[in-house]
């Protein structure tokens, strides 16, 4: 599915790489949990995944299914079935979540060559998917985003997340601001999309969220490298110990 | 010391100015007529205005009212106090009166005038035949209908609907035809909203003005169907200068549309129009324009300069105007749609959205003069600026001190796309009564990386990304007009805009 190889990528603007060899394979149906240290680096891997301007890439490469992430434009990646719940999702006045919604899933559709969702087809899933993460009417008609609290922006990215279907899926840090419930929602949420050919790539300092999305393999970030992967057991030892020992492992 | 949004942004910007250059070329009305025309001599004299009066046989008091205007304007300088720039317009440069040959003998009726004419406005999406269509959204039958009034440089072409109308005692007519079947009602009020002294522009403009359109609506009556008029400006070098008077009696009830295109040129192209609104007590006229003048090309070349004048004077008691604008077209738009609160519980309301791209300049607003007890207005400004233009809001709200217990709200936001482009904001509040109240907020933001990045995260283009962001901010505004005008104003909100990011 992702095969990411030696993928380097500093800012535009100033000399400082971020990312300084980055190796990842994440195969069809599995899921992979990032962690790591504030400031290593695991936005900008999903920035630079989605094509997200400010960076560039030094070195390396990722592909989706073999096809070449970095020579697409990110409107391109997403239609090509990447998708990233955003650590902090933007508002956008004025621009009701159906609207964006529809245009989102039509645009995507558009580009792959597929028919446009009709307004009754299009509710009908809406409806589905938005009543089971627990998004009322009411704020499926707000403006994008526009006041929602921070744990109503991140079930909105998962509700994006099931309507787009995509095939690839990075939800960075998805799992702050929410609360008890809302987290299990999620988790619901993420479980019920799971399947032999759709990948996650989850991101977050947390194994709250790990014990209800169990993952395949849990890998460690620091100072813009994978420095170690392992089993579910690593997210525990993380837990337990914070990431001094692991930092001095390989020091 | 450059804030630290601005240094992140920098980078995209740049892309975003780079980009903006596409979008002169996307006008999509710059054709012209290939039609034969006959001009008045050039330049501006009493002969030219005697000229003008005569080609309309107007009557003696008409001239008369025109050459005192001529005489007036002689002795006026032109303002200066806008946040406009432009080389000196040369007044003897223009021509004055313009008209293509095949109108010289009226038709009397649409099937009789020039298939190039009609040709003209299908083209521009407004066809002149008695069908419900208007700007290419079709409705189905027995839906609303549109009458139009088609106006082409300096004469009207024809106008649909007449007949129905009258049934409903409703006159809609070109200014030149109400001068010869209603002088009364023309007399009784012409120049009494916006008087010949007014300021410079409208003051030419009562001198040289050559036609426009004239409604009435008598008491009691809600008129039939959406009226409106499509100003053309084709021939080369000409200004048009274009009157428009609407009275809604006692009780009236009337919605009104105005449209205006021109052709691509590399010159700039004058265009003075006044508008008069009367409005007697009870009555409720909507007033909504889409403004799509040539805007020049991406260096700032060519395009129209758009001086108007626009007021309605809620006469009677309770009555009820509302001005819409989407001004996406001219090089310089110079305008102030005004609301004259005189009738008691009388209300105002003025919705505006304003884009200028490339070298455009608009200075546009409002001003609300209360003067009635328990008077209400309300200022919905939308301003988006783009490439490296400016774009001015002004605004002007006075209390009088008879106009107790009034209130006033302005809401003007700004949004900016690129780092060259400006926004600016000129409220003048003026209250001499303790029981009114005013109040005023203004915002000015950007178009955000972040928020065109998710939007392209999910798989939305750049063009409908934008067009989606700022039809979100303009979306209070696009409410408030007809809905067939609605749609046809969010796309073009898109296409002037298209391009405008990286
Ligand atoms: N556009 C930018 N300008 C300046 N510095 C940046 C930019 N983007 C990322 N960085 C820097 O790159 C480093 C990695 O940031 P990143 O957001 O990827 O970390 P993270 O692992 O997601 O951290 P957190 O756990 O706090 O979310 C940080 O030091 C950050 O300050
Ligand atoms: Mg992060």
């Amino acid at each position: 599915m992702l095969k990411i190889k030696n993928l380097k990528a500093s800012l535009e603007d100033e000399d400082k790489q971020i990312l300084k060899g980055i190796d990842l394979e994440i195969g069809a149906g599995e899921v992979h949990a990032i962690m790591g240290p504030n400031g290593s680096g695991k936005s900008t891997l999903s920035y630079v995944l989605s094509g997200k301007g400010g960076y560039v890439v030094d070195e390396g490469s990722a592909t989706l299914d073999g096809a070449d992430l970095l020579d697409m434009a990110p409107e391109e990646r997403a239609a090509a079935g990447l998708f990233l719940a955003f650590q902090y999702p933007v508002e956008i006045p004025g621009v009701g979540n159906m609207t964006f919604l529809r245009t989102a899933v039509n645009s995507q559709r558009k580009a792959r060559g597929e028919d446009e969702l009709n307004a009754a087809e299009f509710l009908k899933l809406v409806r589905i998917e938005a009543k089971s993460l627990k998004i009322d009417a009411e704020m499926l008609k707000r403006p994008v985003n526009v006041g929602f609290s921070g744990g109503e922006k991140k079930r909105n990215e998962i509700l994006q997340m099931a309507m787009l279907a995509p095939k690839m899926c990075i939800l960075d840090e998805t799992d702050s601001g929410l609360d008890v419930d809302a987290m299990k929602l999620v988790a619901e949420g993420v479980n019920a999309m799971r399947n032999g050919k759709r990948s996650f790539l989850i991101i977050t300092h947390y194994q709250r969220l790990l014990d209800h999305i169990k993952p395949d393999v849990v890998h460690i970030m620091a100072n813009g490298r994978i420095i170690k992967s392992g089993g579910p057991e690593l997210a525990l030892e993380v837990e337990n110990n914070g990431y001094a020992d692991l930092l001095n492992e390989v020091a | 010391m450059e804030a630290l949004e601005d240094v992140v942004k920098e980078g995209v910007d740049a892309e975003t100015v780079e980009a903006v250059k596409g979008v002169a070329g996307k006008y999509k009305y710059g054709f012209a007529t290939d039609i034969e025309t006959e001009y008045a001599p050039l330049g501006l004299n009493e002969d030219i205005v005697r000229l003008i009066s005569s080609k309309n046989d107007e009557p003696e008091w008409l001239l008369e009212w025109r050459l005192d205007a001529y005489r007036r304007w002689l002795k006026l300088d032109e303002p200066d106090w806008a946040m406009v720039n432009y080389p000196k317009i040369d007044f003897q440069n223009i021509y004055y009166y313009a008209q293509p040959v095949s109108m010289k003998e009226k038709p009397k009726s649409l099937d009789e005038v020039d298939p190039k004419l009609l040709e003209t406005y299908a083209k521009l999406g407004i066809p002149l035949r008695e069908q419900a269509l208007l700007a290419g959204v079709e409705m189905p039958e027995g839906e609303r209908k549109v009458a139009v009034d088609a106006v082409f440089d300096s004469v009207s072409v024809g106008t649909t609907f007449k007949e129905e109308l009258g049934r409903a005692g409703v006159i809609f007519c070109s200014f030149s035809e109400a001068v010869k079947d209603h002088p009364e009602l023309v007399r009784k009020y012409l120049g009494t909203v916006v008087p010949s002294t007014d300021n410079y522009y409208a003051t030419l403009n009562s001198a040289v003005f050559s036609d426009g359109s004239f409604v009435f609506i008598p008491e009691g009556v809600k008129c039939p169907m959406e009226l409106s008029t499509y100003f053309r400006i084709n021939a080369e070098n000409t200004g048009q200068f274009e009157r428009t008077l609407i009275i809604a009696e006692k009780g009236a009830q009337v919605s009104y549309l105005e449209g205006c295109t021109a052709p691509q040129r590399d010159t700039n192209q004058l265009h003075a129009a006044v508008v008069e609104i009367i409005l007697l007590e009870d009555a409720d006229v909507k007033y909504s324009t889409v403004q799509n003048w040539y805007p020049g090309d991406e260096n700032g070349v060519g395009g129209i300069y758009n001086f108007v004048t626009k007021r309605a004077d809620c006469r009677g008691d309770r009555s009820k105007i509302m001005w819409t604008q989407v001004e996406t077209g001219s090089a310089i738009t110079w305008k102030y749609p005004s609301c004259i609160l005189r009738g008691d519980d009388s209300q105002g309301e003025f919705y505006s959205i304003a884009i200028a791209n490339n070298y455009q300049q608009a200075d546009t607003g409002t001003k609300m003069i209360h003067l009635g007890k328990r008077t209400k207005s309300r200022i919905v400004s939308k301003g988006i600026s783009a490439g490296h233009a400016q774009n001015t809001y002004r605004g002007l709200v006075t209390m009088h001190p008879k106009a107790t217990g009034s209130r006033n709200y302005t809401q003007c936001d700004s949004l900016l796309i690129g780092n060259k482009c400006g926004a600016h904001t000129v409220p003048y509040i003026e209250v001499k009564n303790n029981s009114s109240r005013v109040e005023h907020e203004a915002t000015t933001s950007k178009v955000d990386d972040d928020q065109l990045f998710y939007c392209l995260q999910r798989g939305v283009g750049e063009e409908e990304a934008i067009a989606l962001i700022v039809n979100g901010f303009v979306k209070e505004v696009l409410q408030s007009l007809p809905m067939e005008f609605a749609m046809e104003a969010q796309k073009l909100v898109a296409i002037s805009l298209e391009g405008s990011v990286g």
